[in-house]
């Protein structure tokens, strides 16, 4: 009986809190920064492409709804298409963490709503920004050991040089 | 005054009362929702019209223009029959409630408050048919629930009652106010105030003591078959039983119109609101309970209560016209 008027009280209280509610399209709710949202592909630096075209977030995606296409230009990789099916797509963030170079990112922007399904495949100029995402200081090629036009072998950052395995010399 | 004069001011008095209750009515499905959004710390319906006020109308257009559909396998005088007894009875027991001496008061019988009871008690009926008529095993569970609801608490809501009888020494629902003037009976039969209300909530069917509708049980109760207008009504039929229960105990226990500075009406008004959003926070706070702790809860608790206060009550009354 005593619990009855307790839980009575507790409600009315509930007269003097804000409402939870955030009415949406008029105010706007804080996203976090980590918001798994809307997917990008980020540049490096130097402003040139991050995707180095690994499949790796291809594999690592749930549902299936990355699809894309190696190629190669002087010692780069890139990919030469970039598809992502958003009617598909769960935001799981799954792709984001098999990247190895930082290049797809989930951003905090979940309004992509169309009215034409196929709207909603974006290919690589709809995902590709101008800028580094949430890594600004990353760059794949500068680490790596690949060699690009103008940076060899052994020429990355704290990189030694190649051994010559055909000498004998220490 | 003339006979002329009489049947004029009494027409418009049930014209007016009958137009001031349906728009309550109406209005009280939003300020329910808008309360209840309120306790739950979210906005309800704030969009149709200025603080979605016209809520109401839409809902009304929404009820009217669906199909009125009677299932074939129902009986059709009786399905048809059931809503429409739901109305008559809670609005002719709104014909003996007084908000002021003049004011919403039709009949001013001078077994009022017994009018009152069985017109609560005929609504029943409405229940009863309804789940009998829809031949569905849910609407028959509700409708059964309901008969037994109804039978164990109108028992202790008549006898909750009968205290304040033997203080104004009246059936007369204009006398029994009078008798407030000075001291409101809610002081001397807080019991059968508390029992009363408890057992206003039963005759609505309102959550908590909602175990004929039970959504989560049987559908919809008693009303699973009923769409359109039809439903409409036994939607109608509750809130206006809310606000003639909530009137009642206004009546009987708080005072009806009597209150300082403010014009009677108002003050009748006050009160009936407090009671009705009392009502609605009940609705938000408690979960129903099982239907044998609903019972157990009537007839052995309930019922002991009020006859205890009428003990005490006769006692009292006895030891102070002897001394």
């Amino acid at each position: 009986m005593l619990s009855v008027l307790v839980t009575l009280w507790g409600t009315f209280l509930h007269l003097f809190q804000r409402n939870v509610t955030v009415a949406y399209p008029e105010e706007m709710p804080y996203l976090a920064p980590r918001y798994r949202g809307r997917i990008v592909l980020t540049r490096d630096p130097d402003g040139e492409e991050r995707c180095v075209s690994c499949y790796l977030c291809a594999v690592a995606c749930p549902v299936d709804c990355i699809s894309l296409q190696k190629a190669e230009i002087e010692g780069r990789w890139y990919p030469e298409f970039f598809r992502i099916n958003f009617s598909r797509c769960i935001f799981c963030g799954f792709c984001e963490e098999a990247c190895p170079t930082y290049a797809i990112q989930l951003t905090p922007d979940f309004e992509m709503s169309e009215y034409d399904r196929r709207n909603l495949v974006y290919e690589k100029e709809d995902l590709l920004i101008s800028g580094t995402g949430k890594y600004p200081d990353y760059n794949f090629y500068r680490v790596s050991g690949a060699a690009i036009p103008g940076k060899d072998k052994g020429e990355a950052e704290r990189e030694r040089k190649p051994i010559d395995t055909r000498s004998l010399l220490p | 005054m003339s006979a002329e004069g009489a049947i004029v001011a009494g027409l418009l008095n049930i014209v007016l009362g009958l137009a001031v209750l349906m728009a309550a009515a109406a209005l009280l499905t939003w300020i329910e929702r808008r309360l209840l959004g309120v306790w739950q710390d979210r906005p309800g319906p704030n969009r149709a019209g200025p603080f979605g006020v016209l809520q109401v109308v839409a809902d009304g257009i929404k009820l009217l223009f669906k199909q009125d559909w009677i299932p074939p396998f129902a009986d059709p005088v009786v399905f048809v029959l059931a809503p429409a007894i739901a109305m008559v009875t809670v609005m002719l027991a709104v014909a003996v409630v007084p908000a002021t001496p003049a004011i919403g008061i039709i009949a001013d019988l001078n077994i009022g408050l017994l009018f009152f009871l069985a017109m609560s008690g005929l609504g029943v009926y409405s229940v009863v048919l309804a789940g009998w008529a829809s031949n569905n095993k849910f609407s028959l569970l509700g409708g059964m629930r309901a008969a037994a609801q109804m039978v164990s608490y109108e028992v202790f809501m008549g006898l909750s009652v009968v205290g304040v009888v033997m203080l104004a020494g009246s059936f007369n629902l204009l006398e029994i106010v009078r008798g407030q003037q000075h001291m409101w009976y809610v002081v001397p039969q807080f019991l059968g105030f508390v029992v009363f209300f408890i057992g206003g909530i039963a005759e609505t069917h309102r959550l908590p003591f909602d175990l004929p509708e039970g959504e989560n049980e049987l559908g919809a109760g008693f009303h699973t078959e009923y769409s359109g207008m039809k439903f409409g009504m036994f939607f109608l039929g509750e809130y206006i039983g809310i606000i003639v229960v909530s009137a009642m105990t206004t009546v009987l226990f708080l005072g009806g119109w009597y209150g300082p500075v403010l014009p009677p009406v108002l003050w009748f008004g006050i009160k009936t609101g407090f009671l009705v959003a009392f009502f609605i926070l009940l609705r938000a706070a408690l979960p129903r309970p099982r239907y044998d702790q609903f019972m157990s809860f009537g007839w052995k608790l309930m019922l002991p209560l009020t006859l205890l206060n009428i003990l005490a009550t006769g006692a009292v009354m006895l030891a102070a016209t002897s001394i």
